[in-house]
């Protein structure tokens, strides 16, 4: 089965034309660079997002910006939001900080990309 | 004992008229139904001090707006409301619109407006090079001024209240009855009783009259919309652009405003619902087609806002000023549409004049003069900007940046004896958020200081009162409903 | 004319920068790293950062620090970088006014108004937003509209939502990226409605803040009604045809209490403009030469004031440019030789730099840069002096969503022959 996706690895944005057999990757065209051909291995078998986040601080008006250090399973975003969602954190926040350790048992943190004073 | 007179509607009417029976012994309060004064047409009109050359001889409209625009410089310098007179025209492009605006200049002269000309085409372009050059001739008012209607409103509040006139919003009066000597009024806020009513209620003005008197009136509300241009280094036009009227009004202006900005407008269409709006894609098309007929070279480029209003127009034509027919007790103005923001001054003083003679009410010893404001930051030569930061810090951080306002004026218009008490209200007072960015930049700052000044929280802060919160919450509120 | 009493208070800077978003902070650490001691730069807000502080999202630096960033770790950097060298910035400076011979005057709390003579001026603003207004959307004027970066603002600086219910208009990066945001953050995103039938975001964004997320996309169509008395309560999206006229039939309504706005971005050039720089209509921003200098000696602008980007990389790159430059201008490293005219051809809008000098001595190569003015594929892009095509390039796909760039190197530019150059797509 052939699949169309977009690359989203940089701005160039290719469109990637990826054979599928039986949830194997069997081939990749369109891609420009090396990371293309990794994006689409990994998009047509298990797909990965990074996600970064607003996550309330509890005696600050401003929240502190997050991110996941490594992408982590497409299917685990809202997992991941919902557990920063309940996350009590207090100032002061330093940007590298761990805010959440392994966020969904998927063995990545998710850490602070700011400092809140 | 001390009358007391409740003003329904706190629009240009009902402020100027809170502010002259301020001056009595009485006890003044004014009922408006919005958030804020200055809610209805006197927010969204042209803002232009007619000169009175376009009423008919005779009628109350044209007395009264001669009279009010002659009245219009002391006014404003007393209350520190803009004003500036940069005079108008009214093109004619064909011979058939040339008699017209002869017979524009004859009416004028009964009229009593001074200074008025008819010019040709050579002289107009010099006056005004982006005006069509097929122009034939025009009617040239110089007396034609200009003002800020919501920012004039808002000043005769303040005087009024400073001599102890007491404004009370989200108050719209539902029903009127006549009680023995006095009235009860059903409101949105609760039950007040007066001696004397006068009904300055704009659109809803007939609507309560109706539930007085046995002579019913009638009011169509008739939707104006416009497109305000962003100010430019120079002036596209000195002074205000008329075409030649219909039986709708004026036609479509093409005009500076009080603050440098081009306003195009407005269209005319009659409609069922008083507190319609809304802009529709129709009426802006008629009016940026109309226009082009005055000013080729519009481009709306520069577009920073398109806004409607509704003029409360009476079937029968003309302003009704005086006490209810058969109505001890109860006054009114009605059908204040154009030039009503013009007679403004003279409509508030022959109706005071009418209720202090008919109700016997003595002056007061003292009238405190209107609060004096500092002069905006934006018109501050670099002399006095100088100055002002050296005694207020707070003029030193610019919040709003395409119309230069500063936080300390955006926290004085929230201190203002009506003070602000929205975004739009702080806009209205200050200009921040009347620019190009219209509020991108400075709003989430206009609401935090709204909410410091005010003592709510961020997420009870309104755009113009009611339901028109800001924000819908905090993140944590948000992400925590999200989980659940 | 200034009284003799504030003539005394004027400060002589050498460079002076406004704005410390990354083109600023870019152009002050060229400046000083080129040797220039008496730098300072001058920032509205109370931080250092500029919009990358609200663009808590992934995929800045890519080029630069061949990793991908979030927009505050990417201005953390420059941060750090300034706070090393020890460049002075004033935080919650506003500047008032600017003029051709580079007065510059600025308030602040702390410091009251403030009088600069500059030997060099660097515009660093950046843009700002189409607000729904300049789109003249009908309909009610009620609270929910926001522009996207507004709504950024609130929900990753302040920590509120702006609304539960969303449709977004225009499918421009900050819209793209807001959709993906809201929905992370609770909201519910309906649908982004793109007028062009074509997307102005990047690719990328479309899929990792649509696509993932299930939002529908729908181009060629348009907003065309707003309802709401005092919050809205619904818009109505219609299809548009080749003319973006709607078309009568293909309305569908939404639900909806917030209607966000990313329909364009403008260079932010009020202060340029008071210095009478000469502009241009198509990119909104400053005519500037190679080395980013304006019409007016010793003014340089760089980054979204002098024409919007699409990745901070290249802001910071034509930022050092500047700083480089402005650095040069004031030791009195004068560049000679004589100027050509880049002019847009078929198919290019708004190419920078708009004049190229033509170096006496050696040249360096030049970035150009431009928009397509569509959607072209496997396209031709080629610069011609002249008639004479000079460098030809093939390029897979070009949309107006993307800037598109060249390379002019050394010896190209040393054999140009000195009339006009224009740059154009070819299908």
């Amino acid at each position: 089965m052939e699949q169309q996706i977009t690359c989203i690895n940089c701005p160039v944005g290719c469109r990637l034309q990826v054979v599928v057999e039986d949830g194997e990757v069997k081939s990749v065209t369109g891609n420009s660079c090396n990371r293309g051909l990794t994006y689409a291995k990994q998009e047509c078998t298990a797909p990965m997002r990074m996600v970064t986040a607003s996550v309330p601080v509890m005696d600050r008006q401003t929240p502190v910006s997050a991110k996941t250090r490594t992408p982590i399973p497409k299917k685990d975003i809202f997992h991941c939001m919902a557990e920063l969602g309940k996350v009590q954190l207090h100032a002061p926040v330093e940007a590298g900080q761990v805010i959440c350790a392994n966020v969904c048992g998927t063995g990545v943190d998710v850490i602070a990309t700011k400092s809140v004073q | 004992m001390e009358k007391r007179i409740i003003v329904i509607g706190g629009g240009v009417i009902g402020c100027a008229m809170a502010r002259l029976l301020s001056r009595y012994e009485a006890k003044v309060t004014v009922l408006e139904g919005g958030e804020d004064v200055a809610h209805g047409a006197s927010k969204a009109n042209s803002g232009i001090v007619h000169a009175g050359f376009d009423a008919k001889p005779g009628s109350l409209k044209a007395k009264l707006n001669v009279e009010g625009a002659r009245m219009y410089p002391e006014l404003c310098k007393e209350v520190d409301a803009p004003y500036g007179q940069p005079g108008a025209m009214v093109l004619a492009f064909s011979q058939e619109e040339r008699a017209t605006v002869q017979e524009l200049y004859k009416q004028g002269e009964q009229n009593g407006v001074a200074g008025q000309r008819i010019i040709e085409k050579d002289e107009i372009l010099k006056l005004e090079p982006n005006v069509n050059p097929n122009v034939v001739c025009a009617l040239l008012e110089p007396m034609s001024g200009l003002t800020s209607p919501y920012e004039l409103t808002c000043a005769l509040a303040d005087h009024a209240a400073v001599n102890g006139a007491t404004f009370v919003m989200n108050a719209k009066v539902q029903t009127i009855e006549k009680n023995g000597d006095g009235f009860a009024l059903h409101t949105t806020k609760g039950e007040y009783t007066a001696d004397l009513i006068v009904n300055c209620a704009g659109v809803f003005s007939a609507e309560l009259h109706n539930q007085l008197s046995e002579k019913k009136l009638h009011i169509i509300p008739r939707k104006g919309e416009y497109y305000l241009l962003d100010h430019q280094k120079d002036l596209l036009f000195t002074m205000t652009m008329f075409q030649t009227p219909t039986k709708m009004g004026k036609g479509i202006l093409v005009s500076p405003t009080v603050h440098g900005n081009t306003l195009l407008g407005p269209s005319a269409d009659d409609i069922e619902d008083g507190t319609d709006v809304s802009t529709t894609a129709a009426a802006l098309k008629i009016v940026n087609e109309k226009a082009r007929l005055t000013w080729p070279g519009l481009s709306l480029r520069t577009v920073v806002t398109t806004f409607a209003g509704v003029r409360a127009h009476e079937e029968n034509g003309d302003f009704i000023i005086g006490a209810t027919e058969g109505v001890q007790g109860s006054y009114e103005t009605i059908g204040i549409e154009s030039p009503g923001l013009s007679a403004a001054p003279a409509i508030a003083k022959l109706l005071t004049e009418q209720i202090i003679s008919e109700n016997g009410l003595a002056e007061k010893k003292e009238w405190k003069p209107a609060p004096k404001r500092e002069k905006p930051f934006y018109a501050m030569t670099l002399e006095e900007r100088v100055d002002v930061v050296k005694r207020n810090p707070e003029y030193g951080a610019l919040v709003c940046r395409c119309e230069q306002v500063t936080e300390a004026e955006i926290r004085a218009a929230i201190r203002r004896p009506v003070g602000a008490t929205t975004i739009d209200g702080v806009k209205r007072r200050t200009r921040a958020g009347m620019g190009r960015c219209q509020g991108g930049f400075c709003s989430p700052r206009v609401l935090e200081i709204l909410s410091e000044e005010l003592g709510v929280a961020p997420t009870e802060v309104t755009k113009c009162g009611g339901e028109s919160r800001i924000l819908t919450g905090t993140i944590a509120q948000s992400m925590h409903k999200g989980d659940a | 004319m200034l009284s003799q009493e504030l003539r005394g208070q004027v400060q002589y800077v050498d460079v002076l920068i406004v704005g410390a978003g990354p083109a600023g902070m870019a152009a002050a650490i060229a400046a000083k790293e080129a040797g220039v001691e008496n730098l300072l730069v001058l920032e509205r807000e109370q931080n250092m950062g500029g919009i990358l502080r609200q663009c808590i999202h992934n995929g800045f630096g890519l080029h630069r620090f061949k990793e991908e960033l979030t927009g505050p770790e990417y201005a953390q950097r420059d941060i750090d970088r300034v706070r090393d060298l020890g460049i002075e910035v004033r935080c919650g400076t506003t500047v008032l006014s600017i003029d051709e011979n580079r007065f510059v005057t600025a308030i602040s709390k702390e410091k009251g108004v403030q009088l600069f003579e500059a030997g060099a001026l660097i515009l660093a603003m950046g843009c700002r937003e189409r607000p729904r207004g300049a789109l003249a959307t009908p309909g009610a004027r009620c609270s929910g509209i926001y522009s996207a970066g507004t709504a950024q603002k609130f929900v990753n600086l302040e920590g509120y939502m702006p609304g539960k219910r969303v449709v977004i208009l225009g499918s421009g990066d900050i819209g793209l990226i807001m959709a993906r945001r809201m929905t992370l953050q609770g909201a519910k995103v309906l649908a982004c409605v793109e007028l062009m039938p074509y997307s102005s975001g990047l690719n990328r964004n479309i899929v990792q803040c649509l696509h993932d997320y299930d939002i529908p996309l729908l181009l060629s169509h348009t907003v065309i009604d707003i309802e709401g008395k005092e919050r809205l309560s619904g818009v109505t999206v219609a299809q548009v045809d080749e003319r973006r006229n709607p078309i009568p039939g293909t309305e569908q309504h939404f639900d909806c209490d917030t209607l966000l706005l990313s329909v364009g971005l403008i260079p932010e050039n009020e202060l340029t403009l008071q210095a009478n720089v000469e502009m241009s209509p198509l990119t909104q921003g400053a005519v500037v030469d190679d080395s980013l200098q304006t019409d007016k000696e010793g003014i340089f602008a760089c980054g979204n004031v002098l024409h919007v980007h699409d990745l901070v990389d290249f802001v910071s790159a034509e930022s050092f440019k500047a700083g480089k430059a402005a650095a040069a201008y004031v030791q009195g490293k004068s560049r000679k030789g004589a100027y050509v005219r880049l002019k847009d051809g078929e198919g290019v809008r708004g190419v920078v730099p708009q004049r190229l000098l033509v170096p006496e001595g050696e040249a360096e190569s030049v970035q150009v840069m431009f928009r397509p003015a569509g959607v072209y594929e496997n396209a031709t892009v080629s610069i011609l002096d002249g008639d004479k095509e000079i460098l030809r390039q093939k390029k897979r796909i070009l949309t107006p969503g993307e800037m598109a760039e060249l390379m002019l190197k050394p010896e190209q530019i040393k054999a140009l022959s000195g009339g006009d150059v224009t740059v154009q797509i070819v299908r």
